[in-house]
């Protein structure tokens, strides 16, 4: 078989390989152990990433780190939330957060910023709708949000005493979501 | 009986597919001669099979016509309550429905062949009725096996669970019949591309005949991912337009490769070179269709397209694609290598061009492949969960597509077999000319950000070639104008249809540039409080209760001020769906033609603040319209005379009557 006959053989070899892949995809799916559906929670269960995120200049408040974040850990469960000040959903959550935030429970804010959107709103936005953060980090480039495994924003992360991620929410924390999930987890690892 | 009638329609159907597929292939393997009853007999029972697939459909429309709740599929996605035109569109909103409807087309599609196709050679059409009637098989089987609509449901329910409410809508009621006719239609190419390996025999003529149907594939996918895009803009109330979500990828993929097989094969007809290269975006194209048709129904991807997902399903058709693709490409593996290529040519003329424009439309199409297949293969290979989304496709297309825009004024400009560059390039020196000028008026004026300044630049460009094209064709300035005028409507309409199509992707690029500089403002406004967005004053005057037939919702009032005068009065809504527990947004559109004023509300806090979100976007209509202008350009190339396969007769009679006119 000449070299020219294995090239028109190429287009064959590449199908059966893709085949075999999607063969193995929908047999994981019905056996349940691929769920390409599912929010990824590899994160879930682990520590948090580790990350240095620089102030929002202008909020009044200092950047933090990973290691900040689990200091204020081992008082009590903290909530690490994504926003940015062009999205609605953040909207919607937000009174939620401001509710929590007066209650006692720490939420450490990270600006989303990747995909050369800049978000020079933030500063304004927080003040017109009140801050709920602990502290601001600005994560240029979205680095940060990749290592957490984040879709968009908003996005919300339950980090317990020993520092391990229990919970994301992918999306707004509505009513339901604070009753069902957030505040049951919230006593259970307080 | 109106089901069972459409049930027993689909399993004739199959019977006269398979006996289709039968006699064309002996007939033709027995010869010209010996073979003609067998493959006259093709020609008829791929009308008769047109026949019943297209009775069974209107079974299954009248069944929701008029709210046959006794059939499961009429009961999952259809109300009582529903417009009517609803009820009649829901027939293709849901999985089995739009397989009947998939099937339909390409039965009429064979139908079609087997009418108007006295010119092909006998053997060919035989050969391209067999294959068409093979890959309907398949998906009858999978129809009547693993997706049978017309299943009857005991006890009989008092009223249905009702449509999908985001499918409640125009736009997205004739998105999908657009999408199949595209899809089946590079079936039909597919098909002759089997054909002509079967054959061993790839010439120019054949390049004549796959034209039109990629063609009309081409136009109907255009319209298809048009109508989409257009519906994510009011409807799902993010502003944007495209989202790079794994289904839309599954439609631009074969756009990208129909588009590359549509220029391919010119290179085909005129120089009787790419035979081979044809031949495989042909077969791509159809396995990409196929492609997309399996990634959506069997829940393997993730995205805001709702269809039954079924894992067994899925197995059906990944065994069907398995099959139908690899078949052809274990055809084209073996008998691809005997069409040894004929045209000699060189870098640099009209065939060049048409190659690198291929060479940049499969890399696209590559790109895209790999941004939406690979999320699920390291999935598979390595437990990793990754996400690719729009600032992979944007960085790794936009390079790519700005290549091709480029290209896309100076290719038409270049004679076959040996151009000259230099002299292409000078005959566009006032577009240059305009464009830099353009540049720096933009720049000076109106904004600094680079990829937008590009997208308006080389939509200019792409627009002003194309009418330097066309000046040039009809020798605009050097002859008479009665003369320019003469040779404009003696021009080819292939001709025309190609300037037109260049010169609309043009405007559709200018609209998608000006969302790059489209100011955006969300807040939260109380009754009362006004906002600015581009020299507009917003009013919002507070929102109220508002009810449709299988809908309740919240409409807002937004008054628009320009010099404190009231120019618009904007209504946005959000709706809710009792019946299927959804619900939508309702973007309100104040259009001048030249820019969009688009508003949405949000929820409505405990104090009555609303959010509200406003985008200005200049030019944001000329993408469809840039859309509907290609696929103009599409039908208007369709109505070329050398392309009007199948009726001879007319074309004796219309040559003299176009004489008489001159």
């Amino acid at each position: 078989m000449t070299s020219r006959r294995l090239l028109f053989l190429l287009p064959l070899l590449l199908l059966a390989a893709a085949g075999a892949g999607f063969w193995a995809m929908l047999a994981g799916m019905q056996r349940g152990s691929f769920d390409p559906r599912g929010v990824p929670s590899a994160l879930i269960g682990r520590p948090a990433p580790t990350f240095t995120l620089p102030a929002l200049e202008g909020s009044g408040k200092p950047g933090f780190s990973s290691e900040d974040l689990r200091a204020a850990a081992r008082e009590g469960p903290v909530l690490v939330n994504f926003f940015a000040s062009w999205c609605i959903p953040c909207l919607v959550e937000h009174p939620h957060l401001m509710r929590l935030a007066a209650e006692g429970v720490p939420v450490f804010g990270i600006n989303y910023r990747a995909g050369g959107r800049d978000d020079p709103g933030a500063v304004e936005w927080l003040r017109r709708h009140g801050d709920p953060y602990r502290r601001i980090g600005v994560d240029h480039g979205g680095r940060v949000a990749i290592d957490f495994g984040t879709y968009g924003v908003p996005e919300t992360y339950l980090i317990d005493r020993e520092g391990i991620i229990r919970w994301r929410m992918a999306g707004p924390i509505t009513d339901q979501v604070l009753a069902n999930d957030l505040r049951p987890l919230l006593r259970r690892y307080r | 009986m109106i089901p069972e009638l459409g049930h027993y329609a689909l399993v004739l159907a199959l019977m006269l597919a398979s006996v289709q597929a039968a006699v064309t292939f002996l007939g033709a393997r027995v010869g010209e001669a010996r073979g003609a009853m067998l493959m006259a007999a093709g020609l008829s029972t791929a009308i008769g099979q047109a026949g019943f697939v297209g009775l069974s459909f209107f079974c299954l429309m009248w069944s929701y016509a008029v709210s046959d709740f006794s059939v499961a599929n009429v009961v999952q996605n259809s109300h009582s309550l529903k417009p009517l035109l609803y009820k009649l569109t829901g027939t293709w909103g849901n999985h089995e429905g739009s397989m009947v409807l998939w099937v339909f087309i390409l039965a009429l599609c064979g139908a079609l062949v087997a009418l108007f196709g006295n010119n092909l050679p006998a053997t060919l059409r035989a050969r391209v009725l067999g294959v068409l009637a093979l890959v309907s098989v398949g998906f009858l089987l999978f129809i009547l096996f693993t997706s049978n609509p017309f299943e009857r449901v005991w006890p009989i329910p008092e009223d249905g669970r009702d449509l999908n409410p985001l499918l409640q809508d125009p736009g997205l009621a004739f998105h999908p019949p657009f999408l199949y006719l595209g899809y089946v239609g590079t079936a039909v190419s597919f098909a002759f591309a089997c054909a002509a390996l079967l054959e061993g025999r790839v010439d120019a003529a054949w390049g004549r005949w796959v034209r039109p149907w990629t063609l009309f594939a081409w136009c109907a996918l255009t319209v298809g991912i048009g109508l989409g895009s257009w519906w994510a803009y009011y409807e799902l109330g993010w502003g944007g337009f495209w989202f790079w979500d794994p289904v839309e990828n599954a439609s631009l993929m074969p756009w990208l490769l129909a588009t590359a097989l549509l220029h391919s094969a010119i290179v085909v007809e005129k120089r009787e070179a790419l035979k081979v290269w044809t031949i495989l975006l042909a077969i791509l194209t159809f396995s990409l269709s196929l492609l997309g048709t399996f990634l959506v129904r069997s829940g393997i991807l993730n995205s805001v397209h709702a269809f039954a997902n079924d894992p067994d399903r899925g197995v059906f058709i990944l065994a069907l694609l398995f099959l139908t693709v690899g078949a052809s490409l274990a055809l084209y593996a073996w008998r691809a290598p005997a069409l040894a290529p004929q045209g000699v040519f060189a870098p640099i003329s009209r065939e060049g061009g048409l190659i690198l424009n291929n060479l940049l439309l499969a890399t696209l199409c590559a790109v895209v492949f790999v941004g939406t297949l690979y999320p699920l293969f390291a999935d598979l290979a390595w437990g990793a969960k990754i996400t690719v989304g729009p600032p992979f496709f944007n960085a790794a297309t936009f390079p790519l597509f700005f290549a091709l825009l480029f290209a896309m004024g100076v290719g038409p400009l270049l004679p076959w077999k040996r151009g000259d560059l230099w002299a292409a390039l000078s005959r566009l020196k006032l577009a240059f000319g305009v464009v830099a000028a353009f540049a720096v008026v933009y720049v000076a004026a109106i904004d600094r950000t680079v990829l937008p300044l590009l997208g308006f630049a080389l939509a200019l460009w792409l627009v002003l070639a194309a009418a330097t094209d066309f000046a040039d064709r009809i020798q605009l300035g050097s002859v008479p104008l009665a003369l320019s005028w003469r040779r404009a409507r003696g021009l080819p309409r292939g001709i025309v249809g190609g300037i037109i199509a260049h010169a609309a992707v043009g405007i559709t690029v200018a609209g998608i540039a000006g969302k790059g500089i489209a100011p955006e403002r969300i807040t939260l406004l109380q009754p009362g409080e006004t906002t600015t967005i581009a020299g507009y004053v917003i009013r919002f005057e507070g929102t109220h209760p508002v009810s449709g037939p299988n809908w309740r919702g919240t409409e807002g009032r937004l008054v628009v001020l320009r010099n404190d005068r009231e120019v618009a009065v904007l209504t946005p809504q959000r709706r809710h769906y009792p019946v299927a527990n959804m619900g939508t947004t309702e973007a309100a559109i104040r259009t001048s033609g030249f820019a969009d004023l688009y508003a949405v509300i949000g929820e409505t806090a405990e104090n009555g603040a609303t959010v509200v979100r406003l985008h200005f976007n200049p030019l944001a209509p000329w993408i469809w319209a840039g859309t509907i202008l290609m696929a103009v350009g599409g039908v208007v190339s369709l109505t070329d005379r050398r392309l009007r396969v199948g009726v001879p007769a007319r074309r004796r009679t219309s040559a003299p009557a176009a004489v008489a006119a001159e």
